[in-house]
């Protein structure tokens, strides 16, 4: 299932999960996102425009309900961006969804937009990315959440982080319970995208 | 640093075609931009471009369609640039599976048209195609041109540059109208100047004739490299490219 909000395009995000062997569907319609086995989260643009969208549909509420009831959600891109409690572009500060805590800022690079294919350093626990720990993945952006500031006490999972280097560390992947996200785009990350959301696939219930 | 440097085929299109010859082996139909696509993504493309020459209103129709089928089939990211006048068209395109949008001329007969395109869809999906001659009337000694390289506008190449990624620009293709087809490799200088200039990546583009000519422009600051007849005619091949790279000290996918 994949959250059709008006962000981006939604359909090459589709086929690469129907390649990735999932049967898909494309909605805004709350109570088929609420029920659906997984829900994918995209997202490209303003984090605030992303998230305007996102509440004009009440994706915020989606969000919230499907993780209430332990449902997989991926966010992707400024879909995993919005995740934290707020984002930060260009002086604009943006409430963001606030299932993690945390500022998604600028990188300090010197070149920006991030943009090509990078390499990763998934946590050993992860599951998004086994079998393709060494693979390149495609970045696009200029903001990113720069630390992890939650702590997990058992007898929740241990966050998996998968962190990454533009200018200095980010976080490129977070594997938290129901909630994962990828800073990079798994659907035009070629193969190793494909993989990336099969294992996602393989993680729902 | 660890981000790869890019490798990037261009592909002309008209009317949901890809024209002027691509000499794969073995090819079904050598027009067929989804199986083209395909075929440079197999070789290890980081991303692919398509130009869209279209003359006419309805073929650009046949563009969206064929943008569509490629995105749906083809995972790597896709720019599409040629003829996009407004942030309408931007839309259309990245619904349709587009992930950056190359502007040019529109952009220079109307500037604001970059801050309307960023501020909807961000910076990074905003290319910036910029057509660049040698010139002795423009500070930098560059001057950006229309219509192939035929129109000089007047406007100083580096001070363009910095002006649309002020607005909004998130990337810079530039291309050589000297170096174009000379098949004497890029314009060094020109990529130098926009590398040292721009904070922004840069596209060098224009002049690729053999694998000895794309370490050198990575060498002086690209962050990409875009060719289109040399690895059509089958005389470079995108790996050839990488392992050339990969030879001079540069990270490749």
């Amino acid at each position: 299932m994949l959250l059709d909000y008006g962000s981006g395009n939604v359909h090459s995000a589709a086929k690469a999960l129907e390649h990735a062997g999932a049967e898909v569907q494309v909605t805004a319609d709350r109570a088929a996102a609420l029920e659906a086995d997984g829900l994918v989260v995209p997202g490209v643009g303003a984090f605030k425009a992303v998230m305007d969208q996102l509440r004009a549909v009440r994706g915020d509420g989606i969000v919230d309900g499907r993780l209430a009831g332990g449902r997989p959600v991926l966010g992707i891109c400024v879909g995993m961006q919005v995740l934290f409690e707020r984002g930060v572009e260009r002086g604009v500060d943006t409430e963001g969804l606030g299932e993690w805590p945390g500022t998604v800022t600028e990188l300090p690079a010197p070149v920006l937009p991030h943009m090509g294919w990078n390499t990763v350093a998934p946590d050993e626990g992860s599951a998004l990315f086994a079998g393709i720990e060494h693979e390149r993945f495609y970045f696009v952006h200029s903001f990113a959440a720069q630390a992890w500031q939650l702590d997990v006490m058992p007898p929740f999972p241990t966050p998996r982080l998968t962190w990454a280097e533009h200018g200095g560390p980010f976080l490129a992947a977070v594997e938290n319970g129901p909630l994962s996200a990828t800073q990079f785009h798994p659907e035009k990350s070629s193969d190793a995208g494909i993989r990336l959301l099969a294992n996602w696939l393989a993680t729902l219930g | 640093m660890t981000l790869a440097v890019r490798v990037i085929p261009c592909l002309d299109v008209a009317a949901g075609r890809v024209v002027k010859g691509v000499n794969f082996q073995n090819l079904r139909d050598a027009g067929d931009p989804v199986e083209l696509a395909a075929r440079y993504s197999d070789q290890g493309a980081d991303e692919l471009t398509f130009l869209d020459v279209t003359a006419t209103v309805d073929d650009r129709s046949t563009t969206y369609d064929m943008v569509q089928r490629v995105a749906e089939q083809v995972f790597i990211p896709l720019t599409v640039g040629g003829g996009v006048r407004s942030a309408e068209d931007v839309a259309r395109l990245l619904g349709h599976g587009a992930d950056k949008i190359g502007v040019n001329s529109a952009a220079i007969a109307r500037p604001a048209l970059v801050a309307e395109i960023a501020d909807r869809f961000g910076a990074q999906v905003l290319v910036l195609s910029l057509d660049v001659k040698r010139s002795g009337c423009t500070e930098s000694g560059f001057v950006v041109t229309t219509h192939g390289g035929r129109t000089e506008t007047g406007l100083d190449a580096l001070e363009w540059a910095r002006t649309a990624i002020e607005l909004g620009a998130g990337e810079l293709l530039v291309n050589s109208i000297d170096a174009d087809g000379t098949k004497q490799g890029f314009d060094l200088e020109l990529t130098a100047l926009m590398h040292e200039h721009s904070r922004v990546p840069v596209i060098a583009s224009g002049g690729a004739g053999s694998v000895a000519d794309f370490p050198p422009a990575i060498a002086a600051g690209a962050d990409a490299v875009l060719a289109a007849s040399v690895f059509h005619n089958g005389e470079v091949t995108i790996a050839e490219v990488k392992a050339a790279l990969a030879a001079d000290g540069r990270i490749v996918r």
